[in-house]
């Protein structure tokens, strides 16, 4: 018996460190699932508020008029206006018109204000581009859904008390009064907010979109795209098969790595100093923006094609090499090709980055208030996250839940993109 | 490869040239972020009335403005500069060098700055000298000074809330912190007999005084958003933010504004200039691109006139306090004129 416990006890202690090791192992990956779980639960935290912030932006609320075009309140040639004088026209006066018809009872000129304000100041705009498409509707009346004011859109969403009398309404109790009769004639609707996506900024949130902004974002990632992959692919292609390994190109090699962090306003300053000063280009232009971007994304291009074009196979570069092709025909026609999923994926995640930044454009100007969209990448614009940072520091309430719409818009470009790189990862990946 | 190489080239190389041979036939704007939110709704009407391109704004903060304002004359540098203050004298010299000699100043209103709470909390009337002793760093206790030893309101006076004080507010870089500083703290400061007679001795160190908020938590610098703080102010009641009137004035059905010596933030108040914490705000011109750059003398007419900037008008509903009417009368006939500045 005591010779058996004593061949025993070193399993039973081993037997106690096995059971302490799982223990361990077990205590990991409940770290591991927790870091994950408290990870996902700030992502979901983060889309609830968004969305819950948000979506009612996406609506916007319409008040419908009975509105007399006619040409002697418009200003215009009854018979044959012309298109300019169409464009000049009057057309608040319209509105205003339609208005006091919807409530005859409202006399006085402090009442009557009050009443036209419950619609947009932009919506004579609507109002133009509607006869200015269709002239022959001049001299008739029609029943139009116009752009209510931001303060009866926030009513109308439930954001702020619809409560008569109640401390700090913006709308006065006759607004809302009005307001509570339109919406019994039904003449008040929430329609899907077109001004969102067609539009530029503007300092009325009913009238502010996202458009110009969108496309800035279009032009200065195009500048990026054209700049960053010629220039990423070249680089790490010299670097990683023709360059001799020496203390230079170490050197340069640290350097990159050392670049891809960076802090991107520094790039910014860069930016400031070469481009705006010592080039002369233009303030807040997307060609700007987009070159600032472009030095942003390259090392991140350049490391991820390195790797890349590293996990092709000795063996396929040496059978070029062997049946007699040069050192750049062996690039070309293989490495590159079967590296260029990597590069691409490395690419793609470069330029989701670039879309994301607004620390570097303030340097050049890209923080600003812009309201004509930009035609090409010389005028000025702003980009996606600078109109999200501009709203949110709007006085406005109507900008809160307009800047998480345009936070979802951002969102949905970079989900796309990183889509679109694991698709083509998953594509044309090649494992050996 | 190669070819994409050289087409991205030769395109730069265009780009470039068009950009350095290009003149400019916008109005382009920058400076503080207090006077953006009316600067841009100006420009937005301006740019609708369709004779000119909408002016493009930049908010760079009133110093960052100045910086880019005072840089030069021609295309590549701005015509107009937003100010939360009045130009400072070295300022004016940085502009001299630099060519820029004829700048107009035009007084566009005044803004008011609130410290408001959550509706839920208890309505609050506090003194600049109350204010003074809750969020400097050192006050005189006993006629000396000591590290600020408040911690609830109360403690400073019976009649004020025993809450822990707790102010949001905005960061040294701010132009409403100088605003704060020189309107509440300096203010506040003065009324210590014993502070009044050290800015005789040593301007300096009264500086000083005024200008140390404390920093133990009481007051919290929450950043440029002022949106950001009427967030906290509504989920957490005790707690006060300091920022512009047009705040206040979009949220009023969340927040109030406590009464500062016994005067309300409302329009009015500001307006009359009975509430003692507002401050005017400024747009400067720089005269030499009146003629070159299309636009600028029809711009400061727009922001001249009534519908823009009276009473009812549409800057009025942005939150910005219209001057008195013969001020309006005076400032107008100014800038139409083109009268530069004399320093």
């Amino acid at each position: 018996m005591v010779e058996r416990t004593a061949v025993i006890s070193p399993t039973q202690a081993a037997a106690g460190r096995l059971k302490q090791r799982y223990a361990a192992e077990r205590r990991f990956k409940a770290l591991g699932i927790s870091a994950i779980a408290l990870a996902l639960g700030f992502l979901a935290m983060l889309l609830v508020t968004i969305l819950g912030n948000g979506l009612t932006a996406f609506v916007q609320t319409n008040v419908r008029l009975d509105v007399t075009l006619d040409a002697e309140t418009l200003g215009v040639d009854a018979v044959n206006p012309s298109a300019d004088a169409l464009g000049a026209a009057n057309y608040g006066q319209v509105i205003k018109n339609a208005m006091y018809k919807a409530f005859p009872a409202v006399e006085g000129r402090a009442e009557r204000r009050q009443l036209a304000a419950l619609v947009s100041s932009g919506a004579d705009v609507s109002l133009r581009k509607v006869l200015v498409a269709n002239p022959g509707l001049l001299g008739t009346t029609q029943s139009i859904w116009l752009t209510a004011d931001d303060d009866v859109d926030m009513a109308m969403k439930g954001h702020v008390s619809r409560q008569a009398g109640a401390e700090g309404n913006r709308l006065t109790d006759n607004q809302l009064a009005w307001l509570d009769q339109l919406e019994q004639r039904g003449d008040v609707a929430k329609k899907f907010n077109t001004a969102l996506f067609t539009t530029g900024d503007s300092r009325e949130p009913e009238q502010a979109g996202l458009w110009g902004a969108v496309v800035g974002s279009f032009f200065s990632l195009s500048i990026t795209l054209l700049v960053c992959f010629p220039l990423g692919v070249a680089t790490s292609v010299y670097l990683e098969e023709f360059a001799p390994k020496n203390r230079w190109t170490d050197l340069i090699e640290v350097n990159i790595n050392n670049l891809a962090a960076v802090p991107s306003v520094v790039f910014g300053l860069l930016g400031l100093a070469i481009f705006l000063n010592f080039f002369g280009f233009p303030r807040s232009a997307p060609l700007v923006g987009g070159l600032v971007l472009a030095l942003i994304s390259l090392p991140t291009i350049i490391i991820a094609g390195r790797a890349a074009m590293k996990a092709v196979p000795p063996s396929i570069r040496e059978a070029a090499l062997g049946l007699g092709a040069s050192k750049l025909q062996m690039v070309t026609d293989h490495v590159l090709p079967l590296s260029m999923p990597g590069i691409l994926t490395g690419t793609i995640l470069g330029m989701a980055h670039a879309l994301g930044e607004t620390a570097p454009l303030l340097m050049i100007g890209m923080v600003a208030f812009i309201v004509d969209i930009p035609a090409s990448p010389l005028d000025p614009s702003a980009v996606l996250p600078v109109q999200v940072y501009l709203w949110a520091d709007s006085p406005e309430r109507a900008f809160v839940e307009r800047t998480s719409a345009a936070i979802m818009v951002l969102l949905f470009f970079l989900a796309m993109m990183n889509v679109a790189a694991i698709l083509l990862r998953k594509k044309f990946e090649r494992r050996w | 490869m190669r070819k994409t190489l050289a087409v991205a080239a030769v395109a730069l190389a265009t780009v470039s040239f068009a950009g350095a041979a290009q003149a400019r036939d916008q109005i382009r704007i920058v400076g503080s972020s207090t006077v953006y939110p009316f600067t841009t709704a100006v420009a937005e009407q301006f740019g609708k009335a369709g004779k000119f391109k909408t002016p493009v704004v930049e908010s760079t903060g009133t110093g960052g403005g100045f910086k880019l304002f005072c840089a030069g004359v021609g295309p590549d540098h701005p015509d107009l500069t937003n100010a939360s203050r009045a130009i400072k004298k070295s300022e004016m010299e940085a502009c001299a060098k630099n060519g820029v000699a004829d700048v107009v100043e035009m007084k566009v209103g005044y803004d008011g700055i609130v410290l408001a709470s959550s509706k839920k909390a208890k309505h609050i009337d506090v003194t600049r000298k109350q204010l003074f002793l809750a969020l400097a760093k050192e006050v005189p206790v006993n006629g000396k000074l000591v590290e600020n030893p408040y911690t609830t309101w109360n403690q400073i006076d019976p009649s004020l809330p025993a809450s822990k004080i707790e102010v949001l507010g905005p960061p040294p870089t701010s132009g409403t912190r100088d605003a704060f500083l020189e309107l509440v703290m300096e203010h506040g400061a003065e009324s210590f007999p014993e502070i009044k007679e050290l800015k005789k001795s040593d301007e300096k160190a009264f500086k000083k005084v005024f200008s140390s908020i404390r920093e133990d938590g009481a007051y919290v610098e929450a950043g440029e958003n002022d949106n950001l703080i009427v967030q906290k102010l509504d989920a957490n009641a005790n707690a006060f933010g300091i920022f512009g009137y047009s705040f206040l004035d979009q949220n009023g059905d969340k927040l109030q504004g406590a009464m500062v010596d016994g005067v309300a933030p409302t329009f009015e108040a500001i307006a009359a200039s009975k509430y003692p914490v507002s401050r005017p705000l400024f747009v400067y011109a720089k005269k030499a691109h009146v003629g070159q750059i299309p636009g600028i003398k029809e711009y400061l007419a727009e922001y001249t006139s009534e519908k823009a900037w009276g009473k009812s008008g549409y800057l009025a509903d942005k939150g910005l306090i219209p001057m008195p009417d013969t001020e309006r009368k005076e400032q107008a006939s100014k800038v139409n004129a083109l009268e530069a500045l004399k320093m």
